[in-house]
């Protein structure tokens, strides 16, 4: 049995697996369609994250199967004070897969150490969430056609932004990728990014400040939204929020191809003009996201389609 | 120099670093241990100015001297059997260590779950660097920060 904590967790060729599945998924989806009858994911959701808890349970229903779970700690045995290795005890009673959201920082390490169904990490505080990460990657791979020799700008929130740090420890791994790191100087990459991860790879990248100086050279930006929950005072995230702006007239300096990605939910960061651009991609990514779980969840339970 | 009696069987931990001793103590839980331990603070040290001695009489077999690489793998480790030093032990730095530092991280969630131990793995042993086994915060060898 296996548990999926962080996007490392699979070697490149298992990566490239599963992003062959799930676009095997997306060009056979009746194929796919009762591939999981009769087999249950458990959406345990300690913190509220619409989005991605809708994914895994549409990407569950799409395979045939069933959710059951809960959307907030106050509805689940939390509030009374149960510990997470109980409550996963439990729920491997009751399904045959489970997807946890916490917002403390290796709940779901804990929940997999006592758990008898895989476990996928489906956001743990500001460390990991390796299923928005396979989303980034079968989107890029998709769309692009590779994930090698390319220049990926990477906009806004980069300290605390773990999107962006798993983006960039599961790109480092091929060849020819070029980071752009655009951020306010109070924003940047966290050192043990920049030193334990780039330069220890002997990364190409660059940190630069405006957005316009970045954009003639990319292939990607990757957008990402200012996290209010991340900052402890209120001061300093309303001076963040808006210091980038994707608009039309910044688009006008990008390449004609290149893809503008963002995790979701966006606020201002990406003008509502862009979303007409065939450029966006970030519609697309969600729906990437939703393949890309359903080829998690067949790997993880060892299930064939032929 | 002070004089405590000679060990029949037990380990000698010298050079250690000044005014270290009673973590080390904490450390090996030789408060939880019945057997004879001599600490002795400030002695004169030829190579350190002034350091700390610790003896302990009992089977080598019932410290786990792993701990020590951590907080100082400068420390000599003497094996006594039958009064003669048998044996140097060379202190390496522990892959894994458990319960012996906690993480200051407010959102790891051994800060609200108690009970789990706390963990800390050897991620890169050229910078001495320990990551909490949950949510990887980085904590470095204690040597490093006080040397």
């Amino acid at each position: 049995m296996r548990h999926i904590m962080s996007p490392l967790d699979f070697t490149v060729e298992e990566l490239d697996q599963l992003l062959d599945l799930a676009n095997d998924i997306e060009a056979n989806p009746a194929k796919y369609a009762h591939a999981c009858e009769g087999k249950k994911i458990a959406t345990l959701f300690y913190e509220p994250s619409t989005r991605t808890r809708l994914s895994f349970e549409a990407a569950m229903l799409n395979l045939g199967g069933s959710v059951l779970g809960f959307s907030s700690a106050d509805s689940s045995s939390a509030a009374k004070g149960e510990s997470v290795s109980d409550t996963i005890r439990i729920v491997s009673c009751y399904a045959d897969i489970c997807a946890m959201r916490h917002p403390k920082e290796g709940a779901p390490l804990v929940a997999s150490m006592k758990s008898s169904i895989p476990v996928i990490n489906a956001g743990d505080g500001g460390h990991q969430h390796p299923t928005q990460t396979l989303t980034d990657l079968l989107t890029i791979r998709s769309l692009k056609g590779r994930l090698d020799h390319i220049t990926i700008g990477l906009c806004g929130d980069l300290k605390f932004g773990r999107t962006v740090h798993s983006l960039i420890n599961a790109l480092v791994r091929y060849p020819e990728v070029t980071f752009v790191l655009i951020s306010p100087e109070e924003l940047r990459i966290p050192d043990y990014i920049r030193e334990d991860v780039l330069r220890k790879n002997n990364q190409k990248f660059k940190e630069v400040v405006r957005l316009e100086d970045a954009l003639p050279e990319l292939d990607l930006l990757y957008m990402t939204r200012v996290q209010k929950e991340r900052f402890f005072n209120e001061e300093d995230y309303v001076r963040m929020k808006d210091f980038y702006i994707l608009d039309k007239t910044k688009m006008e300096l990008a390449k004609p191809d290149m893809l503008v990605l963002h995790p979701l939910p966006r606020v201002n960061e990406i003008s509502v003009e862009v979303d007409d651009d065939p450029r966006a991609a970030y519609f697309k990514q969600v729906q990437y996201g939703v393949y890309v779980r359903m080829a998690l969840i067949l790997t993880l339970l060892e299930v064939k389609v032929c | 120099m002070l004089n405590v009696g000679q060990l029949n069987e037990g380990v000698v931990l010298d050079h250690i670093e000044a005014g270290k001793s009673m973590q080390i103590y904490k450390y090996l839980k030789l408060d939880k241990m019945d057997c004879c331990v001599a600490i002795i603070k400030n002695a004169h040290s030829n190579k350190m100015g002034k350091k700390d001695i610790i003896k302990v009489e009992c089977p080598i077999d019932q410290l786990d001297l792993n701990v020590l690489g951590y907080i100082d793998h400068n420390i000599t480790v003497n094996i006594i059997q039958n009064a003669t030093i048998v044996d140097k032990k060379e202190l390496k730095l522990p892959k894994q260590l458990v319960n012996i530092i906690h993480c200051k991280n407010p959102r790891c969630i051994t800060s609200i779950e108690q009970e789990l131990d706390q963990v800390f793995l050897l991620t890169d042993p050229e910078k001495e660097v320990y990551r909490c086994k949950y949510c990887e915060e980085k904590y470095r060898s204690s040597r490093k920060n006080n040397r």
